[in-house]
């Protein structure tokens, strides 16, 4: 008996698609390391100096004397990232528990539909809320005479990474059973008591990865970064300091450096670092939510 | 009836009407439920027995879609009156699920979960207190020695059988006068069945249960007094062993023989 009707075809172009379409994602990030490393590798094995790379604020590649001292911007990138996470965790976390355990029908309908669009909100857009609005508020209030600061930039990345946070946090949230909650309620707990004491530990894993997502996601962000952060080589000392971060660079100077050559394969370093570290950030996430290392 | 009277009684329900939005659910509910004795509630799937049951501490209400008329008083209090705090409600009322639903910490803490919650709003509860708490309720189930040595373990990780005793276990430590058992055996396999039925058994005197059962055996052999319900409404109410044997309603006969249900 022959098989091979129609829907045979069919179905093994089906799989075929299919199969395709999951391998392409491992495709491409594999493409993209190669890709990254093979244009960084050359200069890391060759002209790079790694205690000046790691520990110089020197950050001179257009120079007759070229120095590569990426210090300052790993601070600025860690110093605007961390200031983002400072305000915006407690504030996604927040939002997500409100949404997840307290809004009730339309509001809860509302909010959430209003947290996925403030995710589609272009980076340029926010840039252009941090230069425009941010900066002269922040010159007025504060009385500082430079408003593109780590304090701009951080409130600005806070808000991007928001989305992502609390909708994953309240991803984690729902998914705790509700069992859980009847059992508590029964035992005479208070809806709050419900919270702090079942729903938050239940759900720890899951909130720890919506925080570590959205600190990846802030180590990526350029745009807005490099608009509100005012793009100075600078160790800040304060949230009033102007800085540089590591994404803002590539994407300034990526242009005007000839291919191939050492300023080039420099930027190419800093891909490579960024790389690693939202690489091993995304992947922390990911085994927490699957429990890896739980009791 | 004056208060006082109400008193004697555990659970009493007047003229208690529910509705989950337009579906009536139960309709003109009288029921008594005495002090100190396992009464069990039998009928066949949706004729409200659960929902009678998840009345008494309110934990109903939870579904948001809930509309009650009528009145239920716990030990003499109107549970839907203004001046009743609900977490005083659950506390004199405990509860016990169809499937064992231990919270996602460890055994210790399960136990003392409602214990700390309740006590800790009134003062300081020394270790020590907690240790005698928990060992007390977990010897009172039964389950004391097959626990003692993991109390720090997780409680999801214990069989069905154990994590409905320690269910009902973290009953015990705040002393409720009732328990309210909604088919505690009905995820439990035979010999579980057996384990927490003679488990309650054990416990009536020390307190007055009302269970639901779909399982008239179990009806039969564990309870003092037994309600009928049918469609929303109490058919009949009784001794176990008359409803049984003698009941007074044609449709009690016929689902007691199995003719529906």
């Amino acid at each position: 008996m022959d098989r091979r009707d129609a829907a045979w075809y069919v179905d093994r172009v089906a799989q075929g698609l299919i199969f395709a379409g999951g391998i392409s994602a491992i495709v491409f990030i594999v493409g993209i390391f190669v890709f990254v490393t093979k244009e960084g590798l050359g200069f890391v094995f060759g002209p790079l100096q790694p205690g000046e790379f790691l520990t110089s604020i020197a950050w001179r590649p257009t120079s007759n004397n070229p120095t590569y001292g990426a210090l300052a911007l790993i601070v600025g990138t860690a110093s605007v990232t961390g200031f983002a996470m400072l305000f915006s965790v407690p504030l996604s976390l927040g939002a997500a528990l409100f949404i997840a355990e307290f809004a009730r029908g339309k509001t809860r309908e509302i909010l959430k539909v209003l947290v996925e669009m403030l995710a589609a909100i272009p980076s340029v857009v926010w840039g252009f809320v941090g230069m425009s609005i941010m900066n002269p508020l922040i010159i007025r209030i504060f009385d500082v005479p430079v408003g593109l600061t780590v304090l701009n930039a951080g409130l600005i990345l806070g808000l991007m990474a928001a989305p992502i946070m609390t909708t994953i946090a309240e991803d984690a949230l729902k998914a705790v059973p509700d069992s859980y909650r009847e059992a508590a309620e029964a035992l005479g707990a208070t809806r709050w008591e419900v919270v702090v004491k079942v729903v938050i530990p239940a759900s720890r894993n899951g909130l720890l990865a919506a925080v570590l997502l959205g600190v990846g996601r802030g180590f990526g962000e350029t745009m807005a970064v490099l608009m509100a952060s005012g793009h100075a080589i600078n160790l800040p000392t304060s949230p009033f300091d102007s800085v540089r971060a590591l994404t803002a660079t590539i994407a300034a100077e990526l242009g005007d450096a000839p291919v191939g050559s050492d300023h080039y394969g420099s930027l190419f370093t800093l891909g490579i670092l960024l790389f690693v570290v939202t690489f091993v950030v995304n992947l922390t996430a990911d085994l927490v939510v699957r429990g890896v290392g739980k009791k | 009836m004056d208060s006082g009277a109400r008193g004697d009684h555990a659970i009493e329900t007047r003229g208690l009407n529910l509705w989950y939005g337009d579906f009536q659910a139960l309709y003109d509910v009288d029921l008594t439920v005495k002090r100190g004795i396992i009464t069990s509630m039998i009928g066949p799937s949706g004729c409200g027995k659960t929902t009678m049951l998840r009345t008494c501490n309110r934990i109903i209400e939870r579904l948001g879609y809930v509309r009650t008329t009528g009145s239920v008083y716990v030990l003499g209090h109107d549970i839907f009156g203004d001046d009743v705090e609900l977490v005083q409600v659950r506390k004199q009322i405990g509860m016990v699920f169809q499937r064992p639903n231990p919270l996602p910490i460890s055994i210790r803490d399960n136990v003392l979960f409602g214990f700390k919650l309740h006590e800790a709003r009134l003062r300081r509860v020394s270790a020590a207190e907690e240790d005698e708490v928990l060992e007390s309720s977990l010897r009172q189930v039964l389950l004391w020695d097959t626990v003692k040595d993991r109390l720090d373990k997780p409680a999801t990780g214990l069989s069905l059988e154990e994590q409905q005793k320690l269910c009902i276990a973290r009953l015990l430590p705040v002393k409720p006068a009732v328990l309210l058992m909604d088919e505690p055996c009905s995820a439990l396999d035979p010999a579980g069945t057996e384990a927490v039925e003679e488990l309650i058994w054990k416990l009536r005197g020390d307190y007055t249960i009302l269970i639901v059962t779909h399982n008239m055996a179990q009806a039969r052999r564990a309870s003092d007094e037994c309600v009928f319900m049918l469609l929303g409404r109490i058919i009949e109410h009784g001794r176990t062993e008359e409803l049984f044997l003698a009941p007074e309603h044609s449709e009690t006969s016929d689902y007691i023989e199995g003719r529906y249900g």
